[in-house]
């Protein structure tokens, strides 16, 4: 028979996880995922507020290298629009850990609702950077979706989440679906699942459609970042945020051949202060024309 | 026990078996898990005298499986165990409407039930409080006997690759009755002839198969991974923080 008393210790041995030995002292729950719990905790050393992510005990071997695998990648990815991680380890429960920085802030759809299309389009090329260091390191993320995105008090933008992402050369065991499907690649949902930086762009594609507006040139390099076939997207990331970046300096983009109206219109734009200056002195020098004709 | 050993990974999904020395055996498991909570909830819910309640236990396991009744079990509608205690309850209401005498045991026994140790242990919880929340109840109940499930194939484990000491430690130290029963670090050490580090070890390694080993029967009892994830993140308190 176990008694009340020891089925509340045997429970307590499935509740938080056990930090003693360690410098982090729990706060609250940030947040549960598929594999692992993120607390928000205080790390004691160093009196700052920290991210500890702990994996459940019910994972097997595979998510418990996938969260090692998640923590290295971290580490190997220092850049500011990627959460750097602090420690890694092993709890006294037997738990694997890692500790990275708290990120305060809103998830990309959330803040970006009710913002001019500009300042979405700014945070959207942050997350480009943030993908193409990676892909410029050989990680692709395979998970980029709004939740994963977040933007901090300060403006800054952070991508999240690095739980599926694969590095290059390192084999997957077959048949693992790993994404979420509104997001996710055409290719990602195939058997073999074999993906390379594509796959991040078609992702990102997604994300941009729903950041954007109506503009046809917007809706082209969405849809061209998101096309079912990887060979008819944006070779890269860094080809993706050059476009983005063309449309919001007003030039032509590559993801839409333009007619002569549509340039004719572009220009027009473009150019509409130095357009309606010259217009304003021809139609003075007119004006004056006809007055000394008179 | 059947020479039937399960291997699939959950003996929910082995009770439609076709083959009937599988669904003996996943029966057998499921009763072993459950036996107790249903008896205990027998007891507090329908007001029954220990003899009836362990009757209507009895009686319960033979007609589910005679009837097959868990093989209709659809775990996209609810948990394993929501759904045995739903059968349970109209199963009882059945029996009592009908007032007619259960016939114990009947042609099919099962794995030994102990009547009256449950009893015992009825007696010696303080049930006042639980009983007004019988789901509560159950789930405590259920939890109760996946958690001796468990420190029993630990025992077995620990024996059979010469680790009788680490089960010991973790018998003392975790399954003590209550705080006064619980000795401290130094007193184990002692009384063990070890150093209070090997004490901490030990007990570390056994809490740490522990958790595995419930983490397996947990996933036996569950039908689908959805299941056996709410289940097993409903393993520690309620409130975890």
């Amino acid at each position: 028979m176990i008694s009340e008393s020891a089925l509340d210790r045997l429970q307590a041995l499935f509740a938080a996880p056990d930090l003693s030995g360690t410098r982090y002292q729990l706060v609250s729950v940030l947040g549960r995922g598929g594999m692992a719990v993120v607390y928000l905790a205080r790390d004691t050393t160093l009196d700052r507020d920290v991210a500890l992510k702990v994996l459940d005990w019910t994972v097997d071997e595979s998510s418990a290298s996938r969260l090692a695998q998640e923590a290295r990648i971290l580490a190997r990815l220092e850049h500011p629009g990627i959460v750097p991680v602090h420690d890694f380890g092993q709890l006294a429960d037997g738990r694997l850990f890692y500790a990275m920085k708290r990120v305060r802030g809103e998830r990309l759809d959330r803040w970006a609702a009710g913002r001019d299309v500009y300042e979405r389009l700014n945070a959207f090329l942050r997350v480009c950077d943030a993908v193409a260091f990676a892909h410029a390191h050989g990680v692709i993320h395979r998970d980029l979706k709004p939740e994963n995105v977040m933007v901090g008090e300060f403006g800054e933008v952070l991508v999240l989440d690095w739980g599926i992402a694969r590095v290059d050369g390192q084999s997957e065991r077959r048949g693992t679906l790993v994404g979420t499907p509104d997001y996710m690649a055409p290719e990602q949902l195939q058997a073999d699942g074999a993906v390379d930086g594509r796959a991040d762009v078609f992702s990102l594609g997604v994300l941009l459609a729903g950041l954007g507006d109506s503009r046809k040139a917007l809706r082209a390099i969405a849809a061209k970042a998101a096309a079912a076939d990887p060979a008819a997207r944006y070779a890269s990331v860094t080809a993706l945020g050059a476009d983005v970046a063309r449309f919001m300096a007003g030039l032509a983009v590559d993801a839409l051949p333009e007619s002569l109206s549509d340039r004719v219109v572009r220009f027009a734009r473009r150019h509409r202060v130095a357009i309606a200056l010259v217009l304003t002195y021809l139609a003075v020098r007119l004006l004056l024309l006809s007055a000394f004709r008179i | 026990m059947p020479g039937f050993p399960l291997t699939r990974h959950s003996v929910v999904s082995s009770l439609g078996s076709e083959q009937s020395g599988v669904r003996r055996a996943a029966f057998d498991a499921l009763a072993t898990a459950y036996w107790k909570p249903v008896f205990k909830y027998v007891r507090l819910k329908w007001s029954a005298t220990p003899d009836e309640a362990a009757d209507l236990t009895q009686a319960f396991f033979l007609r589910a499986y005679e009837k097959n009744y868990f093989a209709s079990f659809d775990p996209a509608r609810a948990r394993f165990r929501t759904f045995l205690r739903t059968c349970l309850d109209r199963f009882v209401a059945n029996v009592r409407q009908e007032s007619r005498r259960l016939k114990r045991g009947g042609a099919v026994e099962f794995v030994p039930f102990d009547f009256a140790s449950a009893e015992h242990e009825l007696q010696r919880q303080q049930t006042g409080d639980a009983v007004q929340e019988l789901d509560a109840f159950f789930h405590r109940e259920w939890l109760r006997s996946l958690f001796a499930l468990a420190a029993d194939r630990l025992r077995t484990q620990c024996a059979a690759n010469g680790r009788a000491l680490r089960f010991t430690i973790f018998e003392r130290y975790d399954l003590a009755a209550d705080e006064s029963a619980q000795p401290t670090y130094a007193a184990l050490a002692r009384d063990l002839n070890l150093s209070i580090t090997d004490v901490t070890n030990e007990l570390a390694a056994a809490r740490r198969d522990f958790r595995r080993l419930v983490i397996a029967v947990l996933r036996e009892q569950c039908a689908t991974d959805e299941e056996f994830e709410a289940e097993a993140r409903a393993l520690g308190p309620a409130h975890d923080l």
